[in-house]
């Protein structure tokens, strides 16, 4: 086992290292320079600036000095946010958009696989339809949409809820039901193929000769074959969640990670974009890994063939 | 003798968007304690069909139409589901034809065992795990104690079955159905399940319908055969009436159709044509188009069961006093001949 993640991690710091060389030379390929808008400086301070934080040099030395930086963990410094450590911004802004990608993945998931789980056991039924619809409707309507009804209705008609702004707890409840919908109406859709698929496999069968009751059919031998496929989507999904979404953080005025790296890309600020690329990266292959250690501990066959033993 | 199970008229149905299709027509036979019925009859005779009624466990569009299932004098077919799930794994269990599919892959092959016993004999943990170990050994299953914690895909085909026994054995049933448990393994664990199953029967005295396809196994391990044909049952009656004194046409046909050890360079015979659609079951008998001595009554009313002998019975206008005398083709004497040659007993060494 332990081999097994060593080996792992050697493949996921080759992937990193592969993910920072080419966005490092696909950002330098952005049209305009960081010092775009400065008009006012003269050819002389542009020079100076520019002298400053080494982009005059050729790209390829850029790169194995910025490469070098990043070795000893040293991310740069932002030339737009008041020279910053890009670190620091980092670890200031993911913090929030963690929070409700966390709490939008768990509520989503738990919630998707509850309806999945109700309609392929009440399949063609009321309850089944009912559960698609709202699957469908999850999946095709937009997060802001959810966003502005969530705030216009809980928060401006009802006041139960604060409309925006970031702080307590309270303040995570509207942004995370809007951005948990996806992943609900996904993991819905998921858990209830695949339980339709899996009451009617033989061992199913093999079990109801057995006598086990419904409950023991659905909540012992169904839901854990069935949530195999889920956990695959699972992982991609918590990751675009935790990394921040955008739109949900403009809309809830919250100070993310999301909104922070469209600030960057609009100021050529490569820092701070090769910072949170790096990020949400690391953050993708990690959280892959973990999806990978999790099938073993649910799929017995995966834990064999991964290599252990 | 005490009859065990009855089951009397038995009809089963499908309901699907062409209409109703008539999978089993009103079956009937009898089982006596510790012995073995083999159902015999080409693909959707009807006979998994039977067994899946038994055990109520139809797939959702199938119904029991009529008839009753007598366990001991209960009809099970007036059972709800609750009190099946009772009888279910503790009276009744059943022997699957997968092996590859008809276990959990992510459940440990103890718990599936034992899961069984904590439900119908109320045994803790620690009892039903000794017993597990006990029934692991019994079905042949190596270093019990390490295997009892590994996972189905650990397993080869033939010690899943193996498995699938011992689940099915769990709680020394009444009645014990193998759908075709020996159909998907290799000829030589083939002759080992059936082994298997034949000394376990020695010991529990369980009573078994084995349900098959190959006369081969039946001649190994059945002591009295129902020949199936589109939802009914043709003939029945002891392995020595069926093999020695066939009735009726369409067990000619299964007879000759089976390869022997001297059947070596001649065509192997097939019966002409295919079973009727059940969506709309035949007037008269089924059998008759395919039937090389089919009467003109045949295609007008529907046989009765004629005796043969006390335990011989079969349902063909041949045997009316009436019809004409007709002996089976020339090649299926030459098999029964060869069958009482060779001591009956093709599959056995």
């Amino acid at each position: 086992m332990t081999r097994y993640i060593l080996r792992r991690l050697w493949y996921m710091f080759i992937t990193l290292f592969i993910i920072a060389s080419v966005s490092f030379f696909l950002m330098k390929l952005l049209p305009g320079s960081p010092l775009n808008a400065e008009d006012k400086l003269s050819e002389q301070q542009k020079t100076i600036i520019l002298e400053k934080y080494g982009l005059n040099d050729p790209v390829p030395v850029q790169y194995v000095k910025y490469l070098g930086g990043l070795v000893q963990g040293d991310l740069g410094i932002s030339f737009a946010f008041d020279n910053t450590p890009v670190t620091d911004i980092l670890a200031d802004r993911i913090g929030p958009s963690a929070i409700i990608g966390f709490q939008a993945l768990i509520v989503g998931t738990l919630l998707g696989i509850l309806l999945g789980l109700t309609a392929s056991i009440f399949r063609n039924g009321p309850l089944d339809y009912s559960s698609t619809i709202i699957a469908v409707l999850g999946t095709s309507i937009p997060s802001f949409v959810f966003a502005g009804l969530l705030q216009y209705l809980l928060a401006v008609k009802w006041g139960l809820l604060p409309v925006a702004l970031w702080g307590e707890f309270k303040h995570t409840i509207l942004p995370t039901i809007a951005l948990a919908i996806h992943p609900m109406a996904t993991a819905a859709r998921f858990t209830r193929t695949e339980m339709v698929e899996v009451l009617h496999s033989n061992y199913i069968t093999t079990a109801r000769a057995k006598g086990v009751n419904e409950s023991g059919i659905i909540w012992k031998h169904g839901l854990r074959n069935a949530l195999i496929p889920l956990v695959t989507v699972t992982g991609p999904m918590a990751v675009s969640l935790m990394t921040g979404s955008l739109v949900i953080e403009q809309i809830f005025a919250i100070p993310g990670i999301g909104e922070q790296f469209v600030k960057s890309v609009m100021v050529n600020d490569y820092p701070t974009i090769m910072g949170t690329t790096l990020m949400f990266a690391f953050l993708f292959v990690g959280i892959i890994l973990v999806i990978d250690l999790l099938y073993g501990l649910i799929d017995p066959r995966i834990r064999l063939a991964g290599g252990n033993k | 003798m005490s009859k065990l199970l009855e089951v009397k008229d038995l009809k089963v149905s499908f309901n699907t968007y062409n209409g109703e299709v008539q999978a089993v027509r009103g079956v009937s036979f009898d089982l006596n304690k510790g012995e073995t019925l083999a159902i015999v009859g080409e693909s959707g005779s009807g006979k998994s069909v039977t067994s899946m009624a038994l055990m109520q466990l139809l797939a959702s569009a199938g119904f029991i139409k009529d008839g009753q299932i007598l366990l001991e004098g209960e009809d099970l077919v007036k059972k709800s589901n609750k009190e099946m799930q009772k009888i279910r794994g503790k009276d009744i269990s059943m022997v699957f034809q997968d092996p590859m599919s008809s276990l959990n892959p992510t459940m440990k092959i103890g718990n599936q065992i034992m899961e069984g016993l904590i439900k119908h004999q109320n045994m803790s943990r620690d009892q039903a795990k000794k017993r597990a170990l006990e029934l692991l050994h019994q079905v042949g299953i190596p270093q019990p104690e390490v295997r009892i914690n590994q996972y189905p895909h650990q397993f080869s085909g033939g010690m899943r079955q193996r498995v699938v026994i011992a689940i099915a054995l769990a709680c020394n049933p009444k009645v014990l159905i193998a759908d075709e448990p020996t159909t998907a393994l290799d000829v030589t664990i083939q002759a080992q399940i059936l082994e298997l199953m034949k000394d376990i029967q020695k010991e529990i005295d369980s009573a078994i319908i084995f349900i098959t396809h190959d006369l081969g196994v039946v001649a190994n391990v059945a002591d009295r055969v129902a020949v199936m044909y589109a939802g009914k049952i043709v003939e029945i009656g002891t392995v020595d009436d069926i093999f020695y004194n066939p009735k009726h046409p369409y067990t000619w046909g299964l007879l000759g159709s089976m390869p022997t050890l001297d059947s070596t360079d001649e065509e192997l015979y097939a019966i002409p044509g295919s079973p009727p659609d059940m969506l709309k079951p035949p007037v008269g008998d089924a059998f008759a188009p395919r039937n090389e001595f089919a009467l003109e009554i045949d295609t007008q009313m529907e046989p009765p069961m004629f005796k043969v002998s006390d335990t011989h019975y079969a349902a063909t206008w041949l045997l009316h006093e009436d019809a004409p005398k007709i002996n089976p083709p020339e090649s299926v004497m030459q098999r029964m001949q060869g069958f009482a040659n060779t001591g009956r007993k093709d599959g056995d060494k």
